[in-house]
């Protein structure tokens, strides 16, 4: 407190009293200072040392950014390194939709400055409409270098617009692989929901593609690689004002492809103007030559969000584009059927290869007539015979022998109605009938006149095109099955190490060599003398293969089906299913041409020509198909 | 010849208090030093302040020469002008920022109410000594109504912060000159009570600014920016700081008016407690030479003015740092003799240079 030195001479004027008084207002207030200053010191004590590594967190977080570098995502090549999915860096303009208050106003004045088709409008609306929070959004991508410079003009005007450097994927072969590779789209909120789940939530972070469907979707975590992190720190404005730390990105693995895009492409030329799909598989390996389902559609326009009108088009076409024939269509199998309920009769011992029945043109069973196509029949028919020129009787009486739950059992060693386990999901598993099966589907018993019919391949078995293959292939690779695998081998491209995806046995069917023996030499006589010899005719290698017709609407008792006389959707679906060289396959196929008929008209000259280029190398020729006339060829 | 020179050095320093000067220089250096650092190494920011600190260092030093009479002569004329421009800024004033706070002179305009932080203490320290020989009861309510007709007129301008400022002052006066405890609980009873009501009658940024303060995050990035901003920068500066320089809320650009109102958050961040210490000792020291110069001012004006000035210069700093640390709501109060800014530095320094006056003329009164 002060020096308390009474000045006389101020005591004239203020008594003495007075003088203590204000001395002790005086001391009041210094005492009052003190505790105030205490007070602060108290708060500093608070704040810079109890709570001093709160808000160095805090500091530290106002400070640092953490900004995810998204690595270059793999490409996708065929087996001869044709390019079938890869990335380009081009511009962007995107708005942050959180940081607008009006969008529409917005780009209605981004308009001014750039292009924007109404098409951009509904594709960003639909982009809005499922995006997560807080993500920016392409309003237009493939900025040109003028439409970029005018942009920088002007983008004081636009605040929550920037231009981002992007890589974008692309399938250069467009439709053709369309269902095999697949394609990328943005992530949606249950794509995201399941990241988190998975806990890959974070290796996601600034990734806004995923992929979709097909390779992209099933080897995604091969393609995505490994998110890098930088450490920037950044000003109260949040730009980046030097770089902490950087931990670089890991580019996803290429994929290489046991499939021939020569092939695949020569597959698709071939089909015309036909729907239908083809697999073809390499018997020793399970390795997928050509995947073709047409038609197919545009991957591209998927990669940024497809615009509503597009994707209606796509959608409500009558020829259903979108769907992945060959994986997830399900067809009767028709008399492609037939070889295997031949191994069937031979297993069970029910026929003996040269035990020949009379076809006296179709076969009586209860007060029902199944009728073969020949009319008046096919005369004795042993089982080369029934194959060769595909003879309904006799697989009419092997069926009714058989009965059903021993079809089933013997069919579901061939892969029939289970899914083959190929590398891409979408798969389905198509339907082998059984006593159970029916029980459980329609809660109804099993009728023996229902067992008739599924021996020509009709009724209720439906199976996929990748089923057949897979089937036919057993055949080829003597009763051996590998898992279908369309991938060849992972490449990781820093270190260049291959990752081979092996062919795996899946089993050995129960099978004798002798048996199989007949059927192979029957499948050979098929393209030699029977239904597929005019497509074969002159070819030099030789060729194993069945035909067939699945019925798309059931014929009244009586009738004949006259191809003219039924509406082009409702007409019968051509089939083939071969091998080539027949002593040693090289190659299984499965073909099916949608509402096209027969199978030897239609399919089996698409299967001579893959035979024709994988073979021998020979460029494919596109099949027309009259399918108008009539010269009806027995199957 | 030396004996010549002896005594006209002593003579132009026969009015300046060594103790005040020291620490005031101080105070600068520290300044100067933080100004740097706050401008992100302007050195033409910190030139300029040097030029502020000359100026408020010829305003001390010619105050301190001023005798404290010559002070009590002009205090009724200072006061009444200064309420006659306040009239006039309510009538004519430019509005800035939705307040109607300047006035135009000719090719510059002022702020009136920064003459009545210096005029109201002055003004009541003149009309108590006046009366001391006769102090009645109602010598107490025209020095309140001395005091509340400014306020009032500043309030409404509205000036919270600098209403309250010339109102402590007032109210300091008021205290010294002895205001009867009982009346001292009894206004203070009133004013919690009347609280509600000042309240209602507050503009809605004034209402946001203590709301803010009871819960900065519930508006992050409005007007809880300040507050948190500062609050972050001061607690992550720790028991040592983060050095000159170092400051990452500052360089980055987190404070806002780093130089001026908020600049010791800049200081707080890199200096730390222990740079916060040593700041409230050299504040405390400022404030205790006041105080021991009031206590010995020979006359009832120079005691009145003098503790005014010592307890004026204690609320800035205290109501600065208070607002940076987050204790109380943003007014817009600079760091005395370290904030950058012209106005402030001479104010505070004539204030200085006054008490200064009240030290060096006692023999003067005596005679």
């Amino acid at each position: 407190m002060p020096e308390l030195i009474i000045n006389p001479g101020v005591e004239i004027r203020n008594s003495k009293f007075e003088l203590y008084q204000f001395r002790m207002r005086l001391a009041i207030a210094s005492g009052f200072v003190m505790f105030m200053f205490f007070l602060l010191f108290v708060r500093f004590f608070y704040l810079q040392v109890i709570q001093h590594e709160h808000y160095d967190t805090l500091a530290e977080a106002n400070r640092i950014s953490i900004v995810s570098i998204v690595p270059n995502r793999g490409i996708i090549v065929d087996s001869a390194g044709v390019l079938l999915a890869t990335n380009y860096s081009a511009y962007t303009l995107e708005i942050m939709p959180h940081k607008v208050d009006n969008i529409e106003a917005l780009i209605d004045q981004l308009a001014t400055v750039v292009e924007i088709t109404p098409k951009d409008r509904r594709r960003f609306k639909k982009l809005t409409e499922e995006s997560k929070s807080f993500e920016s959004l392409p309003i237009r991508n493939r900025l040109s270098d003028e439409e970029i410079a005018r942009f920088a003009a002007n983008r004081y005007r636009f605040p929550g617009v920037e231009i981002n450097a992007r890589l974008f994927r692309q399938y250069p072969q467009g439709e053709v692989f369309s269902h095999v590779v697949g394609h990328i789209g943005r992530i949606n909120q249950r794509e995201l929901d399941n990241l988190v789940e998975s806990g890959l939530d974070a290796n996601y972070r600034g990734t806004d593609y995923i992929g979709k469907v097909g390779l992209e979707q099933s080897y995604e975590t091969q393609l995505h690689g490994t998110t890098g992190v930088e450490e920037v720190e950044v000003d109260s404005g949040g730009r980046a004002v030097r770089t902490l730390s950087r931990s670089a990105p890991v580019s996803g693995n290429n994929l290489v492809l046991k499939l021939d895009a020569k092939l695949q492409e020569a597959v698709y030329r071939a089909f015309g103007n036909n729907r239908g799909a083809l697999v073809a598989i390499e018997p020793s390996t399970g390795g997928v030559l050509a995947f073709v389902s047409k038609p197919g559609f545009d991957p591209n326009l998927f990669v940024d969000g497809i615009d509503p009108q597009n994707w209606r088009e796509l959608n409500e076409s009558i020829d259903r584009p979108m769907l992945n024939r060959a994986l997830a269509g399900t067809y009767p199998p028709g008399s492609t059927f037939k070889p295997f309920m031949a191994l069937a009769a031979l297993f069970y011992g029910k026929r003996r290869p040269e035990q020949a029945i009379s076809d006296p043109g179709g076969f009586q069973f209860g007060n029902h007539f199944f009728r073969d196509d020949k009319v008046g029949g096919h005369g004795a028919v042993d089982m080369y015979k029934s194959i060769v020129v595909s003879c309904d009787t006799y697989y009419y009486m092997l069926a009714n022998d058989l009965g059903i739950d021993n079809i089933a059992k013997f069919m579901g060693q061939f892969g029939f109605g289970s899914r083959t386990g190929i590398d891409i999901t979408g798969e389905s598993a198509g339907i082998l009938p059984s006593q159970a099966w029916k029980m459980k589907r329609f809660r109804q018993k099993w009728y023996a006149g229902e067992t008739i019919s599924v021996g020509i391949g009709q009724g209720y078995n439906t199976y996929t095109p990748l089923q057949l293959a897979h089937a036919i292939a057993a055949i080829a690779n003597d009763g051996v099955m590998y898992r279908p695998h369309i991938v060849d081998y992972v490449e990781n491209i820093v270190t260049r190490g291959r990752t081979v995806v092996e062919p795996q046995p899946l089993r050995k069917i129960d099978i004798q060599p002798e048996h199989l023996q007949v059927v192979k030499n029957a499948l050979v006589g098929v393209n030699k003398e029977g239904t597929g010899a005019r497509a074969f005719a002159g070819a030099p290698y030789v060729s194993a293969g069945k035909t067939g017709t699945a019925q798309v609407i059931a014929i009244k008792q009586g009738e004949k089906y006259v191809e003219s006389r039924v509406a082009e959707r409702h007409r019968d679906h051509a089939l083939f299913v071969a091998y080539a060289p027949a002593d040693a396959p090289r190659i299984a196929l499965a073909v099916i041409v949608e509402n096209a008929g027969f199978g030897a008209r239609a399919a089996a000259p698409i299967a001579r020509q893959v035979f024709d280029y994988y073979l021998l190398g020979k460029q494919p020729t596109p099949i027309g198909v009259d399918k108008d006339s009539n010269d009806a060829s027995p199957d | 010849m030396p004996h010549l020179i002896k005594r006209v050095s002593r003579l132009l320093t026969a009015h300046l208090d060594v103790q005040l000067l020291l620490v005031t220089a101080l105070l600068m250096a520290v300044s100067l030093v933080v100004i740097f650092s706050g401008s992100n190494q302007n050195l033409l920011r910190v030139s300029s302040q040097m030029i502020n600190m000359l100026v408020a260092f010829a305003v001390m030093y010619a105050f301190a020469n001023i005798p404290p009479h010559f002070l009590m002569r002009i205090a009724l004329p200072l006061y009444v002008f200064g309420v006659m421009l306040l009239v006039c800024v309510a009538l004519f004033g430019d509005i800035v920022n939705g307040a109607r706070r300047w006035l135009h002179v000719g090719v510059t305009r002022i702020q009136p109410s920064e003459i009545m932080k210096i005029a109201v203490p002055l003004m009541l320290a003149w009309y108590f000594d006046r009366y001391a020989k006769s102090l009645r009861f109602t010598n107490y309510i025209v020095a309140a109504a001395l005091l509340f007709i400014p306020v009032g007129l500043v309030v409404r301008q509205p000036d919270l912060g600098t209403a309250m400022l010339i109102s402590a002052a007032g109210c300091y006066v008021l205290f010294l000159a002895g205001l009867s405890w009982r009346i001292i609980i009894g206004l203070a009873v009133a004013g919690a009570a009347s609280l509600p009501l000042l309240w209602s009658i507050m503009h809605d940024y004034q209402r946001q600014r203590i709301l803010t303060l009871v819960d900065p995050s519930q508006d992050p990035l409005g007007a809880g920016y300040h507050t948190i901003q500062s609050t972050i920068a001061v607690g992550s500066g720790g028991i040592l700081g983060k050095g000159w320089l170092q400051g990452t809320q500052t360089h980055l650009d987190f404070i806002p008016e780093r130089t001026t109102d908020f600049i010791f958050a800049v200081y707080s961040e890199e200096f730390g407690l222990l740079g916060n210490v040593l700041l409230l000792f050299l504040f405390m020291l400022v404030i205790a030479r006041g105080m021991v110069i009031t206590a010995n001012a020979p006359t009832l004006f120079t005691r009145l003015f003098g503790g005014a000035i010592t307890l004026t210069f204690f609320t800035y700093a205290f109501v600065n740092m208070g607002m940076v640390s987050g204790i109380l709501p943003v007014v817009g109060v600079p760091l005395p003799l370290i904030s950058y800014g012209g106005t402030s530095l001479v104010t505070i320094c004539l204030g200085l240079g006054i008490l200064m006056s009240i030290q060096t003329h006692k023999k003067l009164v005596q005679s």
